[in-house]
């Protein structure tokens, strides 16, 4: 087992059997991370001495007689969960210098299951990007194209899994944030359904939409953290008190009986014609695992990104209201309270978190409420039901899971562009629905040399997470994408000891 | 405001008052009584260390999330069926969405268009024994802010230097109480709010202390020519904490109104503040500088579904109410108004009165007559309670039984109820072991009699010279020699008959 490249089954596997120790796999994995982190910026802060005393912790508890689901894991937080002890920013100068005083109730399940942390990852400012560009603290790079994005918002989590600098991470989800930067990273992004898990202690963006969940290098992987930080909290009044079906052991191998839904709407001859070929291959090898290809229609899918840009900005405007310089992060010196509020909030937020509270503000003003943030609601409620009758046709539906393989840094200066990315991903969140992105092939951008990592996006009906999972473990383990391409940020010692006899990479 | 000055201004308004007719609506805010805050687990309580009842949840830390306190929904529901509302089945919070620094979110969790209670009546009563009634429009559930103490001389936030806020009591459950323009007078406005208040604490919803600000009032005041069915223009007076407050703001608002449109001009919508001090309001905010709270459903919170089964639950627990007791005691018992709102006044107490009437076959007025006559003062002269005393309700009532049957006179009675304060114990066993039973036969009186008229010829001949005011003299010496055991109307009717005779 590569305590770098090893998957979390494996890891935590030997852990618990005592043929690796905790504290080894913290000592080989936190120098790795502070070289592969300096091309990569995948991290905001790196926490080894929380790590180290995590690890510590591990081992007493295994052997005290424990066995820990993810014990020795090295995992990443994306910066918008608390973590007692460390800076909490969300990617925000408001943020700056905040120091969780409390843990998320996520967060806490998986240090509780054995995961050691190994720090706090770089995201688009309160979780409003697509292209991890948009952060007060530097952006982050891909790890298979330093000069590409790693997609956003959950950048840093989606390149640190991508680049072995941790084995597996938490993201959000409010729009696409977890399956676009795990499309572009050549990893599994899973967004559970909406109350799956909680929130609690997530900085919110937009609260309705919000949800947590892994990145990890497989779809096992995924499923083991799923069904760590999955269930009811009762400090989250919207997560949901519904049994949860562990989904990581016995993940299917085939999809016989399986009917995936194709959608009209979304048909391929939008996309470049690399990524074209992609998907079309990736929906024959779904047919050859045995899934029988149905077509369903989302009429309302288009209204997705319109309906969204009302309903996210409208809860991120008041959900960003708490920043305010009265209690913690940063302070703007005035005269008065009023000029405080201005002053620190001009200073604190970047401009694309400015437009959405703009944006939302307006929608929720008096006279333009009805036209704008209800008809939103309504909207959303008629892309649900869309979903809804589709799969009464078919058990799981998959498209792109992102409009384009990851661009260049400064490509998409327009925000609409910028929207556009996550067309596919949208109508799924609006919907509430259980989504992930599976590696599914390489695609040469327009305006590369190297072809990028492209993901498959599969939906499923609310709370089949276990299936989902399974159909898209089937999928992986018979096109074993993700290994056949490696991430560039591999320096000499790294790639050495990628090649030890037990990495699977080698 | 001078004494002069004050006398010329009340003058005018009275004489202008019969031209206008005051249209008033409340508003009340009432903490509510939990153990916990209403969205987190911090201890709902008044005062402590600043800054020492507060979580991530309460304030407003990034990432901290709110969970509704069941107990404050319930409390609601109580309150609403107290006064006959509508629960409806579905119901939401909202958030209510504008700065202030207190207000750790800067946007309270309140209810918009979906409140818990719906409807429903306050019936009151004021103190000159009166009765009104106001509708109530809605009660809903929201919470309080933190407390800002601002350094500045004039006390408002523009021009402090720094300000200080305590967040112990931010999140703490909050009923808004809505009545509908029902109320015509100040009067009844603080009878109103008074009920509120009593009803509350009995149903065990809230203290409602005064004094730590639990209950805060808005009043809407509007005036209209008398006549007019259409309502004026109302201005809004906010955050008053006292009674007298209520009565005075409301009372200087409607001398304002009337002086500002008998000399020609127009009352403007707005927002007024009170002033104790200058017992003036003065205004705060017109309505076109008034928020746009973008109220929306709080994405935080699922929707609340009320059962009708819960709501039959809580019903069943309902006891009778302040008013519902009120109107026990002076309609059917007789009690006039003044007692009857002291009892009502003091649940103890009255709790204690009831078991005594009960015991006393119904005689209210003679037991209220011990309750509040000469056992409260036994009560308040040693600094303890009726209620926890030694005098049970039963001995009250065995002690009514024996001086209305007139086994006791009244002289034996207080002595009774002092051995009965002090020892407890039946007030017919203390009658017996101190011999006070009252002597009413006849021939025993009037052995008595005969030996003071014998003993006393100078007043009998002052008697018989027509001084018949000596007849008192007479009287107590009777009395004094019977041990004043004697039937006190027997014997002064028995001196009359031998004196007349004699």
């Amino acid at each position: 087992m590569n305590p770098v490249t090893g998957s979390a089954r494996e890891i935590a596997r030997a852990v618990n059997a005592r043929t690796a120790s905790a504290a080894e796999i913290a000592e080989v994995l936190i120098p790795h991370a502070e070289r592969v982190d300096a091309q990569l910026n995948a991290y905001l802060e790196l926490t080894p001495e929380l790590m180290r005393a995590h690890a510590k912790r591990v081992e007493e508890r295994v052997a005290a007689g424990e066995s820990l689901p993810l014990a020795g894991v090295p995992v990443a937080i994306k910066d918008n969960m608390c973590l007692e002890g460390t800076h909490t920013t969300a990617g925000s100068k408001i943020l700056n210098g905040f120091v969780a005083p409390y843990t998320a109730t996520a967060v806490q399940r998986l240090l509780a299951a054995g995961a050691l942390p190994v720090g706090k990852t770089n995201l688009d400012e309160f979780a409003m990007g697509s292209s991890g560009e948009n952060s007060a603290y530097g952006l982050t790079r891909n790890p298979y194209d330093t000069d590409r994005v790693p997609g956003g918002s959950s950048a840093g989590s989606a390149a640190a899994v991508a680049g072995f600098e941790a084995t597996i991470s938490l993201g959000s989800d409010t729009g696409g944030s977890i399956r676009e930067p795990a499309a572009f990273c050549n990893v599994v992004g899973f967004k559970p359904t909406y109350g799956r898990v909680s929130r609690y202690g997530l900085i919110a963006f937009a609260s309705s939409l919000d949800q947590i969940g892994p990145f990890a290098r497989t779809v096992e992987d995924a499923a083991l953290t799923y069904d760590v930080i999955a269930g009811k909290d009762p400090l989250d009044a919207t997560s949901v008190d519904r049994a949860v079906e562990p989904a990581a052991d016995g993940l299917r191998e085939d999809l016989r009986g399986v009917r995936i839904g194709i959608v009209t709407e979304f048909a391929l001859d939008k996309l470049d014609p690399a990524s074209r070929a992609c998907y079309e291959t990736a929906y024959a090898d779904l047919e050859r695992l045995g899934a029988e290809l149905v077509e369903v229609s989302l009429p309302t899918a288009e209204y997705g990104l319109a309906t969204y840009y009302l309903i996210a900005p409208a809860e991120c405007s008041s959900n960003l209201a708490r920043f305010d310089g009265v209690r913690y992060g940063l302070r703007a010196d005035a005269p008065d309270v009023n000029e405080m509020y201005e002053r620190t909030r001009a200073a604190g937020f970047g401009p694309e978190v400015k437009r959405r509270i703009l944006i939302g503000t307006y929608a929720l003003s008096s006279g333009y409420y009805d036209a704008y943030y209800l008809k939103a609601q309504k909207a959303r409620t008629r892309i649900a039901e869309d979903f809804a009758r589709a799969f009464e046709r078919c058990d799981a539906i998959v498209s792109p899971a992102a409009s384009s393989p990851a661009f260049r840094f400064n490509a998409k200066s327009d925000p609409v562009t910028m929207y556009l990315m996550d067309y596919y991903t949208i109508p799924g969140s609006l919907a509430g629905l259980p989504s992930l992105s599976v590696p599914c092939g390489a695609a040469l951008p327009e305006d590369g040399t190297r072809p990028m990592p492209m993901g498959l996006q599969m939906t499923t009906p609310l709370f089949t997470e276990r299936a989902l999972l399974g159909y898209a473990h089937a999928y992986e383990r018979a096109t074993l994408h993700a290994e056949k391409i490696m991430p560039l940020t591999m320096d000499a010692e790294s790639s050495m000891m990628l090649r030890t006899p037990t990495g699977n990479l080698a | 405001m001078s004494t002069v000055e004050s006398a010329r201004s009340n003058g005018s308004a009275n004489a202008s008052l019969s031209n206008w007719e005051p249209v008033i609506g409340i508003e009340c805010h009432v903490e509510l009584k939990t153990v916990s805050k209403m969205f987190c687990g911090c201890p709902n309580e008044f005062g402590g260390e600043p800054n020492t009842k507060v979580c991530p949840v309460c304030l407003a830390l990034p990432g901290a999330l709110p969970v509704p306190n069941a107990r404050a929904i319930e409390h609601m529901v109580r309150a609403g069926l107290a006064f006959g509302a509508t629960i409806p089945p579905h119901s939401k919070f909202d958030r209510k969405n504008y700065f202030y620094p207190d207000m750790p979110k800067n946007y309270q969790i309140s209810q918009y268009d979906m409140p818990l209670t719906v409807g429903g009546v306050v019936r009151y009563w004021l103190e000159d024994g009166s009765r009104g009634e106001c509708r109530l429009t809605r009660i809903h559930l929201e919470e309080d802010t933190g407390k800002s103490t601002h350094a500045s001389a004039d006390g408002r936030l523009a021009g402090a230097t720094s300000s200080l806020i305590d967040f112990n009591r931010a999140g703490v459950p909050l009923m808004e109480c809505v009545g509908e323009p029902d109320i015509r007078s100040a009067d009844e406005a603080v009878a109103f709010v008074e009920t509120l208040a009593r009803t509350f604490r009995e149903l065990g919803v809230s203290d409602v202390k005064m004094e730590e600000g639990s209950l805060r009032c808005d009043a809407n005041v509007s005036i209209r020519p008398r006549g007019e069915t259409e309502y004026g223009t109302k201005a809004e007076i906010k955050h008053i904490n006292s009674f007298r407050s209520l009565r005075r703001a409301i009372e200087s608002e409607i001398r304002r109104q009337i002086d500002v449109v008998e000399s020609g001009g127009r009352v403007i919508q707005e927002t007024r503040g009170w002033d104790e001090a200058a017992g003036v309001t003065h205004s705060q905010r017109s309505k076109e500088e008034a928020h746009d709270y973008r109220y929306f459903p709080d994405p935080d919170l699922v929707p609340v579904d009320v059962t009708a089964e819960y709501v039959e639950s809580v019903r069943a627990t309902l006891v009778e109410t302040p008013y519902e007791r009120y109107a026990r005691y002076v309609d059917s018992y007789g009690i006039d108004g003044k007692r009857a709102t002291q009892l009502v006044d003091d649940h103890a107490l009255a709790a204690w009165f009831d078991r005594a009437v009960e015991a006393a076959s119904g005689k209210a007025q003679a037991v209220v007559a011990f309750v509040l006559g000469d056992l409260a003062r036994l009560a308040n002269e040693s600094g303890a309670h009726v209620a926890s005393g030694k005098v049970t309700p039963e001995a009250i009532a065995e002690l009514v039984a024996l001086t209305s049957s007139n086994a006791i006179n009244s002289k034996a009675a207080k002595q009774v109820l002092e051995t009965l304060w002090n020892e407890g114990g039946s007030a017919k066993a203390i009658v017996e072991r101190e011999g006070l039973a009252q002597v009413s036969d006849r021939g025993a009186v009037a052995a008595i009699v005969e030996d003071v008229l014998s003993a006393n010829p100078k007043v009998v001949a002052d008697y018989k010279a027509g001084k018949t005011t000596v007849l008192g003299f007479l009287t107590g010496a009777v009395m004094k020699a019977s041990r004043g055991k004697a039937n006190p109307a027997l014997a002064q009717e028995l001196l009359k008959e031998k004196l007349q005779a004699g």
